[in-house]
């Protein structure tokens, strides 16, 4: 098991053992829904779930990875603790995917800063055991990158859609794949994410916590708004829609050419801006106001006269964007999908 | 085939198998394999057999007299269960090189064609010359060029595999297949417990397919010189400097054309680049993890050549180290429009004429369809 230190424990709250580390510190759980002093940390804790829920992510007190303070590193383990206690608490499932994925996203970076951190070593050893303990992939610094096993690559890499991790376009050598610090980390992205929530699903039920009952209830309302509307007529869409939809929800990147093709389709199945904006609340560049500018300009209600159709499925093709099946059916452009039919 | 034919075929392959089965190397950890066999003329696949030592595997040829016998490159824990319950644990890793993949030109002056409606034997591949019929079935006797066409993918993939993924040479073991091509088998590999798609990806790589400009130094937007690769380069890099380049002195040259002609025209490059220099293996075989292959020393039904191990593979002449059948003459019917040679002995042509002629070839001609015991 990894020995961390109090600025590790804040970076990658989710190594620490809860339990023994509230019991180190002298605390139990009930003391957080009464002690005002413990207060802040709730409202940390409620914070970093509301960023999540929003598909943000959550920015710490740390500057640099490390605290001025050591209250401050205090807190930012307790915030994380309470945070999973909080979710627990409401019971809702969209809550924890959110919040393992924003949590997966700022441990990323913190990840990705120790690994390219070329002049302290301790940092990179740690961030290297971190990556081998929790994902099992031996990873060692050659020079400027980090090579792991071209076995251990592919187990990762062939969930990703984009080309540019196809072996091919790596640099291979003596069975190895040379990666940057951020390719690196990016590799085990949705590893980090299921690790994270497969923490919070295997965590025990607290009960609840006198003195945090509204906390609980506020979150369960916000929970509840983003249960999202588009899932429901998913059945009808096609491959390549289903795709994009797919690639999104997992917190990966789609093309640009992807995001045209999605909001377009959508836009002409009648779903409006506001329906279709939220989908792509989890890419990696999410910001709502371009976004938004984005979708209008599309659906031709932000000034400009012309609406934009879907491209074909031959545009698709060469754009990797198909992945066409038999219910395809041969139609030419997406938005015929499931028409043809009687 | 006619019955007379079948024993003939049966009986050459009894001796064989009785005489050689020294040449049949039984696959490491025998018991965790899946076998399986077919007999002359029948279609039934007798798949999802166990057996657990050299001895079961030597009744199995004795008892069935099989045309062809194959063994799992995958281990299971219950290997004579159905597919699904069979327990996957791992595969080596296989690659398939097959000369009639290859688009070679001379294939056309060795395939023989014979009619499906009429029976008719001759050398035209579009349509039967005496009844104009497109049903033909095609057989290639493939030549020396093409033997040498598949030595030189055999070399380009194990270059990739030892230097690019780290294989260690003792764990390539190359076999001639028995009939057109190579199998190439890689043991103890970091890849043995890779699935399906990882394999796939594993391909492409090998196939030099899927790549991208920026991997080879062309950028979409302000593109420069200093990124392109070079010659000292390893792994994929290095190869595309050597077809691209071609020479130290043309480099200079060849990378300004490059940028002159854009990202797009970049990418037609690579295509190109990918049929030069990807190596050509079959990739199918590759992702499939649950085959079944010929087992090394038997012999293929499709020509009574033997599947043999090459330990020097610039040396070897499937013609002579891969034909192990004895030369016990016997009268057939030939009509093999085709010159051949086996055994350093040419034969051939033979225009539907009775000869005599060594078991060895008339095995081959009778598994070629082109001959019949007179
Ligand atoms: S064929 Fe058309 S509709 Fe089907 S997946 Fe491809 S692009 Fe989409
Ligand atoms: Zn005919
Ligand atoms: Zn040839």
């Amino acid at each position: 098991m990894l020995v961390l230190g109090q600025d590790e424990k804040a970076k990658y709250p989710f190594l620490a053992d809860a339990g023994e580390y509230l019991k180190d510190k002298g605390f139990s759980l009930t003391q957080f829904g009464s002690d005002p002093v413990l207060k802040l940390s709730v409202e940390k804790a409620l914070h970093r779930i509301k960023v999540a829920a929003a598909g943000e992510v959550y920015k710490s007190d740390l500057i640099d990875g490390q605290a001025s303070k050591d209250y401050v590193l205090e807190r930012e383990v307790f915030s994380f603790l309470l945070a999973i206690v909080l979710i627990k608490l409401t019971g809702m499932s969209t809550l924890i995917k959110r919040f393992a994925l924003a949590e997966a996203r700022r441990a990323e970076n913190y990840l990705e800063k120790d690994l390219g951190n070329a002049s302290n070593k301790s940092k990179i050893d740690l961030a290297t055991r971190i990556i081998y303990d929790l994902f099992n992939i031996e990873i060692i610094k050659e020079n400027d990158f980090f090579v792991i096993p071209v076995s251990d690559y592919l187990k990762h890499s062939v969930t990703f859609h984009e080309r540019e991790w196809k072996l091919i376009n790596r640099h291979v050598e003596n069975g190895k794949v040379f990666l940057t610090p951020d390719k690196t980390v990016r590799l085990i992205r949705k590893e980090l994410g299921n690790y994270i929530s497969s923490k919070i699903i295997n965590a025990p039920k607290p009960t609840m916590i006198p003195g945090l009952e509204n906390i609980v209830n506020e979150l369960i309302t916000i929970s509840k708004k983003l249960t999202p509307t588009y899932t429901i007529t998913t059945g009808e869409y096609p491959p390549c829609i289903k795709h994009a939809i797919d690639v999104l929800e997992k917190g990966e990147n789609l093309p640009h050419s992807g995001r045209f093709m999605l909001a377009t389709f959508l836009l002409s199945r009648g779903q409006t801006v506001q329906q279709i904006a939220p989908l792509f609340k989890n890419a990696p560049d999410y910001n709502s106001r371009v976004t938004l500018y984005q979708l209008n300009h599309l659906a031709g209600t932000s000034g400009s006269a012309t609406t934009y159709a879907c491209p074909s499925c031959e545009k698709l093709k060469t754009q990797d964007l198909c992945f066409i099946t038999k219910e395809c059916d041969n139609i030419i452009n997406p938005s015929q999908f499931g028409k043809k039919r009687k | 085939m006619n019955e007379t034919d079948i024993k003939f075929l049966e009986d050459s392959f009894k001796k064989y198998y009785f005489n050689h089965f020294n040449l049949i190397s039984t696959p490491q950890r025998t018991s965790e394999r899946e076998f399986g066999y077919q007999k002359f003329n029948s279609g039934f696949f007798n798949r999802h057999i166990s057996l657990r030592d050299d001895k079961e595997l030597h009744l199995l040829f004795m008892q069935n007299i099989p045309s062809d016998v194959y063994c799992s490159n995958a281990y299971y824990a219950f290997p004579n269960s159905p597919m699904n319950e069979k327990d996957w644990k791992e595969a080596d890793l296989i690659f398939d090189i097959d000369a009639k993949d290859l688009n070679l030109s001379c294939r056309n002056n060795h395939t023989a064609s014979i009619c499906n409606e009429c029976n008719e034997i001759s050398k035209d591949i579009v349509k039967c010359v005496k009844c104009n019929s497109t049903k033909l079935e095609k057989k290639s006797l493939p030549c020396k060029f093409c033997i040498n066409a598949s030595k030189i993918e055999v070399n380009k993939l194990s270059n990739v595999l030892i230097d690019d993924l780290g294989i260690n040479k003792e764990n390539i073991h190359v076999y001639f297949s028995g009939n057109e091509g190579f199998h190439v088998y890689v043991y103890n590999s970091q890849f043995q417990k890779m699935g399906s798609k990882e394999r796939s990806e594993l391909v492409d790589y090998i196939m030099f397919r899927g790549a991208i400009p920026e991997t080879f130094g062309m950028k979409r937007f302000k593109p420069n010189r200093s990124s392109f690769p070079d010659f000292n380069q390893k792994g994929w890099n290095g190869r595309f400097s050597k077809q691209v380049f071609g020479s130290k002195s043309k480099r200079s040259k060849i990378i300004s054309e490059l940028l002159d002609n854009g990202y797009s025209s970049f990418q037609k490059t690579l295509d190109n680049v990918s049929d030069q220099i990807g190596v050509k293996i079959d990739p199918n075989v590759t992702m499939d993890i649950h085959r079944i292959f010929r087992l090394p020393g038997s012999i293929n039904s499709k020509s009574g050549l033997t599947k043999t191990l090459c330990t020097d593979l610039t040396k070897f002449d499937p013609y002579t180290d891969a034909c192990f059948l004895n030369d016990e003459s016997i009268e057939v019917l030939a009509n093999c429009p085709i010159e051949f040679k086996l055994k350093n002995k040419k034969f051939g042509p033979y225009n539907n004429e009775k000869i005599s002629l060594p078991t060895y070839a008339a095995v081959y001609l009778i598994c070629k369809k082109l001959a019949t015991i007179a």
